[in-house]
């Protein structure tokens, strides 16, 4: 059952990642990737790590893919037909492609033969016995990795204020360089000023 | 204190002086310096040949530095003082002192007056340097020093394109002649190992008859250095063959033309042959050779003087003639008669160089003949210093009555000892030398004729229409156009005077010295007795016939030239081809720059284009930078600002890091 | 059965998938925003499975913090792309080459 499960998301995950670059209309990459996070988030699943499933359909789909959403439509791009130039990296990015892909199932071969040791833990983030994954994992976040886990919540700060500040812009006047203020504080008194200059020289404003 | 030193050295201090300083001190103090120096060393100079003269002389040698001592091969600075130098001192000193007087007024309006007069003296002080060398180097280095002198005179006014040229050809034919010169110096070293003149001289019977490998051929050795020697007395004396130098050298002032082509620097050829006559002796081929070449001069630069409308010009061929003469004299071994010829035309012919400057002066600077006419009324002064000149020149004088003018001694002189010598080549040369004094005539005679007879021409020469603003069609009937020439300062006519008596008398005075009195000699040059002997009991229509080519020219000159004038016009067209020929000068230059020139511009243009430009400019400087514009390209193509390519070439470095890791 | 090598390559696939998207496409801009987001996915996958086959919670604590990381690059990113497209006008791949040299 498991073994089914597991290759049924994988191919889906798969497919979806390919069609997320392969397809045309922008909108569409963008729910293809949609779709490939759910599938991840299954695979997740079966592995027993629901707490970071969870986490990744929450996050990244709720917000992160929605985020895309919201710029691939207000950029309002339109359908992009493949440009002529596609054709000219192909083969070389497919073989560097390729060559890479056999680089990494090569390790699992090595990984296989004996040749690759895994690092072993040394059993101090072991899962709590008996809790669940979420209860593990929080006490791990909350004791070992405190300091790690206020940086990030720094980080998204950062990047929270980093966004606004870049996209910011400064509202401009609809009425141009008129200042209203300075219009209604106008004193008839000190508006007009009378002066006779001598012949031949000017006056000063 | 020797007076040779001062003879020598005043000249190079004045130049130095004059030189350096000119600017600073004005012209007219170094004009005075100059000529001052000079005048000191002609005053010196005289006592010294007059002790020749008179018997009282004896040689000697003043050494000034050491110079060289390398070996085997030693030479010093030393001043040889004998007959033959004592001749040549007078001529120089007293012709050059003569010019620098005559340049006061010729230069007078020229901007760069101090550097031409200190040009003069250090020319003055190379041909004393050359005439007093004693040993080989030394006279190579006054040969090079005049002809410094020569280029940097012919050049003076170097803003006229046509007088560097002028002065690049004579310097270049110069040097072609040097060459000669220096591989005869080479090869006596070699033979005599040494090059020291009177050990040479000593030296040369004791080798008549061996052999020498030169250039890859078995020569006599004496016969191949003289040959050698004589190319560079060629060069500098504008012989036939390099002699197309001497008539653009007239690019440069008159008293230039005066000094050094005429009575100096071209005769420093004529002296190092008689000075090295023992040499020669020994090699009849090579003096064959130098007779041949003489009389072919001879007759050659004549046949050119008829034709030319510049008056230097004429002068200028006339002079390459009357050197013709002197080698052929040397060739058939009178020695004595080609220096006493090269004295008495020192005169002469700097007389009419100065007179034509003269002329020159008061035509407004107009040289072309043919815009002459008239003038012995106007410039009477000048006119008789030209008639004396040409007296002189053609040989004018009364065999019984043994009196003549000074061209009549030494140029007749030359024509009886051809005679007398009668081999075959010195009967050639007596009859190339008899219908050259014939062309002398013609064209001496003819120099006159038009220049100062007949009705005025002037109105048609440009430089007279500058002057009295007018062109032709508003003179009308009168040629003159107005204009007045004016006698020359007296700057200008005093040396013309003292010349005059020169060319009146020196024949007269001198000829027995130098042509009959070893005593004289006293071995400075070699004396053939027999041969000199021989010279005065040729039979009597040799010795007219100089007197009766001149009469003959003389009446040709003035039928052609005062009686009917349309004569010259109907030869020159019924000769045609002729004319031309001779009026282009035996096309020698066309020649020349067919042969020499225009494949040494071809081949400078080969290396320039091909060598500098095409090798070591393309694969050095130009190409490293067109190497780096490339290769900069190329790295530059790589950033095109394209993301992905960016990209792509990161996952290409990942993928070559985790290859390496791998395996 | 479902051994670490499947999850493994798995991961393997995605991960070249997404980098093949980062400089295959010839779209816009946001295709290698989401190809990176792909990248990080098959990473994180990566960890999550070694986490569970050695039985060590490290892997996921680390996946949770890629997971942090990417949402605020992906925020940034997406930031950076809108105030490029505002003063562009375009974010074709082919005219974003400002970094010519």
């Amino acid at each position: 059952m498991t073994v089914f499960a597991f290759y049924l998301f994988a191919a889906l995950m798969i497919a979806s990642g390919a069609l997320t670059i392969f397809a045309r209309n922008p909108v569409h990459s963008v729910l293809w990737l949609i779709l490939a996070f759910f599938n991840a988030a299954g695979l997740m699943v079966l592995v027993g790590a629901e707490f970071l499933a969870m986490l990744l359909v929450v996050v990244y789909v709720g917000a992160v893919a929605v985020l895309f959403l919201f710029v691939v439509m207000m950029l309002n791009i339109d359908f992009a037909e493949m440009r002529a130039g596609f054709m000219k990296n192909a083969p070389l990015g497919v073989a560097i492609a390729v060559i890479l892909l056999a680089e990494l199932v090569l390790g699992i071969g090595a990984y296989r033969a004996g040749a690759l040791d895994l690092g072993t833990p040394d059993g101090s983030a072991a899962p709590l016995v008996g809790e669940s994954n979420i209860e593990s994992i929080g006490a791990l976040l909350y004791g070992n990795y405190l300091f790690l886990f206020e940086t990030a919540g720094i980080i998204l700060l950062v990047a929270m204020i980093g966004a606004i500040v870049l996209t910011h812009r400064a509202p401009t006047n609809p009425r141009g360089h008129q200042n209203i203020a300075k219009q209604n504080a106008r004193n008839p008194k000190e508006a007009t000023h009378n002066v006779s200059p001598e012949v031949g020289k000017g006056v000063e404003l | 204190m020797n007076s040779i030193l001062i003879i020598v050295f005043a000249p190079l201090l004045a130049a130095i002086v004059a030189g350096l300083g000119g600017k600073w001190m004005g012209h007219t103090a170094a004009k005075v310096i100059t000529t001052a120096g000079l005048f000191l060393a002609c005053a010196l100079s005289w006592p010294i040949f007059l002790s020749f003269i008179g018997g009282t002389g004896e040689a000697t040698v003043t050494p000034v530095l050491t110079w060289v001592q390398s070996g085997a091969m030693s030479f010093d600075w030393a001043l040889r003082v004998d007959t033959l130098t004592a001749v040549m001192l007078v001529v120089i000193t007293s012709v050059s002192a003569l010019v620098h007087l005559y340049s006061w007024g010729y230069m007078d309006e020229d901007p760069d007056q101090s550097r031409f007069f200190a040009y003069l003296s250090l020319f003055t002080f190379a041909m004393l340097m050359l005439v007093t060398a004693d040993n080989l180097v030394q006279m190579f280095f006054g040969w090079e020093g005049v002809g410094l002198a020569s280029y940097l005179l012919i050049g003076f006014w170097y803003k006229k394109p046509s007088a560097n040229a002028a002065a690049i050809k004579a310097f270049v034919v110069n040097r072609v002649g040097d060459l000669g010169f220096m591989f005869g110096i080479f090869g006596t070293f070699l033979v005599f190992q040494t090059t020291s003149i009177p050990a040479i001289l000593d030296a040369a019977p004791a080798m008549a008859g061996s052999t020498i490998t030169f250039m890859g051929a078995r020569w006599d050795t004496m016969t191949i250095l003289c040959l050698l020697l004589f190319v560079g007395a060629m060069g500098k004396s504008a012989q036939l063959g390099l002699h197309t130098w001497l008539p653009d050298a007239m690019e440069g002032p008159t008293p230039v033309s005066a000094l050094i082509h005429a009575a100096t620097m071209v005769t420093a050829g004529v002296f190092m042959v008689c000075r090295l006559s023992p040499m020669f002796q020994t090699a009849p081929d090579a003096l064959a050779v130098v007779t041949v070449v003489g009389a072919a001069t001879c007759f050659f630069a004549a046949t050119i003087g008829t034709t030319q409308w510049d008056i230097k010009r004429v002068i200028a061929y006339s002079t390459c003639s009357q050197l013709g003469y002197m080698f052929f004299a040397a060739g058939v071994g009178a020695y004595g008669a080609a220096m006493f010829h090269l004295f008495t035309h020192a005169f002469f012919k700097a007389l009419l160089f100065l007179g034509a400057g003269s002329v020159i002066h008061a035509m407004h600077h107009e040289q072309d003949m043919r815009y002459y006419g008239g003038l012995r009324k106007h410039i009477p002064i000048t006119f008789w210093a030209m008639m004396f000149g040409t007296l002189a020149i053609t040989g004018v004088g009364i065999y019984h009555l043994g009196a003549g003018f000074a061209g009549f001694w030494s140029k007749d002189a030359i024509l009886e000892v051809a005679y007398a010598a009668a081999g075959e080549y010195s009967t050639l040369a007596f009859w190339l030398g008899t219908i050259a004094a014939l062309l002398t005539s013609f064209y001496s005679w003819r120099l006159m004729f038009l220049t100062f007879w007949g009705k005025p021409r002037w109105i048609e020469s440009e430089h007279i229409q500058h002057s009295v603003h007018k062109t032709p069609e508003q003179a009308g009937e009168d040629t003159t156009g107005g204009y007045h020439p004016h006698e020359s300062p007296w700057t200008m006519l005093v040396p013309l005077g003292v010349l005059s008596v020169g060319a009146i008398f020196a024949g007269q005075v001198f000829h027995d010295a130098f042509l009959d009195q070893e005593g004289f000699w006293m071995g400075a040059i070699a004396y053939d007795a027999h041969l000199m002997h021989a010279m005065h009991e040729v039979p009597y229509w040799v010795k007219y016939a100089a007197f009766t080519v001149m009469l003959i020219g003389l009446i040709g000159a003035w039928y052609a030239y005062i009686r009917n004038k349309d004569v010259p016009r109907q030869t020159a067209e019924q000769l045609g081809p002729v004319y031309r020929f001779v009026l282009n000068k035996w096309y020698f230059d066309e020649l020349y720059n067919f042969i020499f020139v225009k494949p040494a511009f071809w081949l400078g243009r080969f290396f320039w284009k091909k060598g500098d430009e095409g090798t070591i400019d393309r694969f050095g400087p130009n190409g490293i930078a067109w190497v780096v514009e490339r290769g900069s390209g190329l790295a530059k193509s790589v950033q095109s600002g394209y993301l992905t390519s960016y990209a792509l070439i990161m996952l290409l470095g990942l993928v070559a890091a985790i290859t390496w890791v791998l395996f | 059965m479902i051994g670490i090598e499947h999850y493994v390559v798995v991961s393997s696939i995605l991960f070249v998938l997404g980098v093949l998207g980062i400089f295959m496409n010839r779209k816009n801009i946001i295709i290698i925003l989401m190809a990176i987001e792909l990248i990080l996915l098959s990473v994180n996958l990566n960890l999550v499975a070694f986490s569970a086959y050695l039985g060590d919670l490290t892997g996921q604590v680390f996946a949770m913090f890629v997971l942090t990381v990417a949402a605020a690059e992906a925020a940034i990113g997406l930031a950076i792309l809108v105030i490029y497209f505002r003063s562009r006008g375009t974010i074709a791949v082919d005219d974003v080459n400002r970094m010519k040299g």
